[in-house]
């Protein structure tokens, strides 16, 4: 995945040889797509059983028809998510891909790249770097991700897991927490999936790897 | 369990979906709602039902669930106390909660009301509220948290069920406590033993240090501040020490059956 691009026919004539997205990332990759929208979907319908704002999601984008059938599907897919998730981090810390990809993330190369990016005038000659941008937006989901599980986990065992209930500030602020994740992760999701169909080659290296 | 089935696509079961649709609605366009007898072949084509036929969804989700059982039963901390709560924080109001309307909560006579105790325990006697009432009791202030998802923090003032359980010579070595209760549509409900156990799990007389008020149980609900709002009996009946499982009313419908918190 990349941002805003102008010049990707630069790179076609590159024609990039080496892989881009190793097997396993695009495994967890699609793995976390697909565990992540069931999460979602049925989250919104266990929302709307007690909405924490002035608004319901409509039942034509929800899973599970109605709360009972969506926690069967939460707490179903939370073993997909979770499992992927911590496969995709204990990978990410063992290859050194996230210490490669993601880092260093600088004040300066934020900045530089936004501009860049807004300017249209951002690379993307090369799919394997990511550009500041991308890392801090990667770096944020990740964190994100690890927020919406935990807060998630602090719900579903107030008692058992009482000290990480305490962490997120009682169990009503963590519902709250756990929503504002799944509104970013949305978030995310859209520029993510905009940005892929603008440099469909990145798409391409998430699907064939190159 | 075709039941079940039915209730995991949206418009399929169409006796929750009215039930929860109704639920959302203010309360004159409720009656007017229920009075006039919706058409149920309506509301299917609101909720449109065809997302996927989910006769394997269903056979896996529910296989899930019934691993969930398994993971949360081996999370429970028999020690692991919830949290209490100072009496300020007291949510007020308390909400009524039910599948029905305060109308129609049950309305038992204290004076002929007894408990019945059956199952694996020595002593079968009934009991009446006069007798329950000379049991020591403690009091809890806890966060009720509803399956829903709200929660409010209430005071509950009662008999520990594990000290009733030693009175009446139960089998703590069974698998369940069953409750049937007063609610229309005959609410019942399964414990787990060692919830049950747990020191804070109460037979509750009081709710804010006066005797609880029909809208939360009266004479008696079970108070479980280790498990979701609904695994907390109201209106009780009849407690059974129970090696079987005898499924419950919401759990029958598809809510996780441990339930744990």
């Amino acid at each position: 995945m990349t941002s805003l691009a102008v010049n990707d026919h630069q790179a076609e004539t590159a024609a990039p040889a080496k892989v881009i997205q190793p097997v396993w990332v695009r495994i967890v990759h699609w793995t976390n797509a697909f565990a992540m929208i069931l999460m979602i979907m049925s989250g919104w319908q266990i929302y709307n059983a007690s909405p924490l704002f002035g608004f319901t999601f409509s039942r034509s984008i929800t899973l599970g028809g109605w709360l009972g059938g969506a926690l069967l599907w939460h707490f179903a897919a939370m073993w997909l998510l979770m499992v992927n998730g911590l496969t995709y981090l204990a990978l990410g810390f063992a290859t050194g891909r996230f210490r490669k990809k993601l880092l260093p993330i600088t004040p300066g190369g934020v900045i530089a790249d936004t501009k860049a990016a807004l300017t249209f005038k951002l690379s993307h000659d090369d799919l394997s770097k990511y550009n500041s941008v991308q890392k801090l937006l990667y770096a944020g989901i990740i964190t994100v991700g690890v927020v919406i599980v935990l807060s998630g986990l602090s719900m579903w065992k107030p008692v058992q897991l009482h000290w990480l209930v305490a962490l997120f500030g009682g169990y009503d602020f963590a519902r709250y927490v756990h929503f504002t994740c799944m509104a970013l992760i949305v978030v995310f999701l859209v520029i993510h999936v905009a940005l892929a169909l603008l440099v469909p080659k990145s798409l391409r290296a998430m699907l064939i790897g190159r | 369990m075709g039941r079940l089935r039915k209730l995991l696509i949206p418009g399929v079961d169409k006796k929750l979906l009215l039930r929860d649709a109704v639920k959302t609605m203010p309360e004159l366009t409720r009656r007017r709602f229920i009075t006039a007898g919706t058409s149920l072949g309506a509301l299917t084509l609101l909720t449109g039902c065809d997302v996927v036929d989910s006769s394997s969804a269903e056979e896996l989700l529910k296989k899930v669930s019934k691993f969930n059982d398994a993971v949360q039963a081996w999370m429970f901390n028999p020690d692991a106390l919830a949290p209490t709560f100072p009496e300020s924080m007291i949510t007020k109001p308390f909400p009524f909660n039910a599948y029905y309307d305060l109308d129609d909560a049950p309305e038992i006579a204290g004076a002929d009301w007894k408990l019945e105790v059956r199952g694996l325990v020595d002593n079968k006697k009934s009991w009446t509220l006069d007798e329950l009432y000379k049991l020591p009791q403690v009091k809890q202030v806890t966060r009720h948290i509803c399956v829903e998802g709200w929660s409010a923090i209430g005071s509950w003032t009662g008999t520990p069920l594990r000290d009733f359980l030693k009175l009446v010579g139960a089998d703590t070595r069974a698998n369940y406590v069953w409750f049937q209760c007063a609610d229309k549509d005959g609410y019942n409900s399964p414990l787990d033993m060692r919830s049950a156990l747990h020191p804070q799990t109460q037979m509750t007389f009081k709710f804010a240090d006066q005797i609880l008020p029909r809208a939360y149980g009266f004479p008696m609900k079970i108070r479980v501040p280790t498990k979701l709002g609904f695994k907390n009996p109201k209106y009780v009946l009849s407690m059974e020490v129970t090696n079987d499982y005898k499924g419950g009313y919401w759990e029958d419908q598809g809510y996780n059956s441990f339930s744990g918190s």
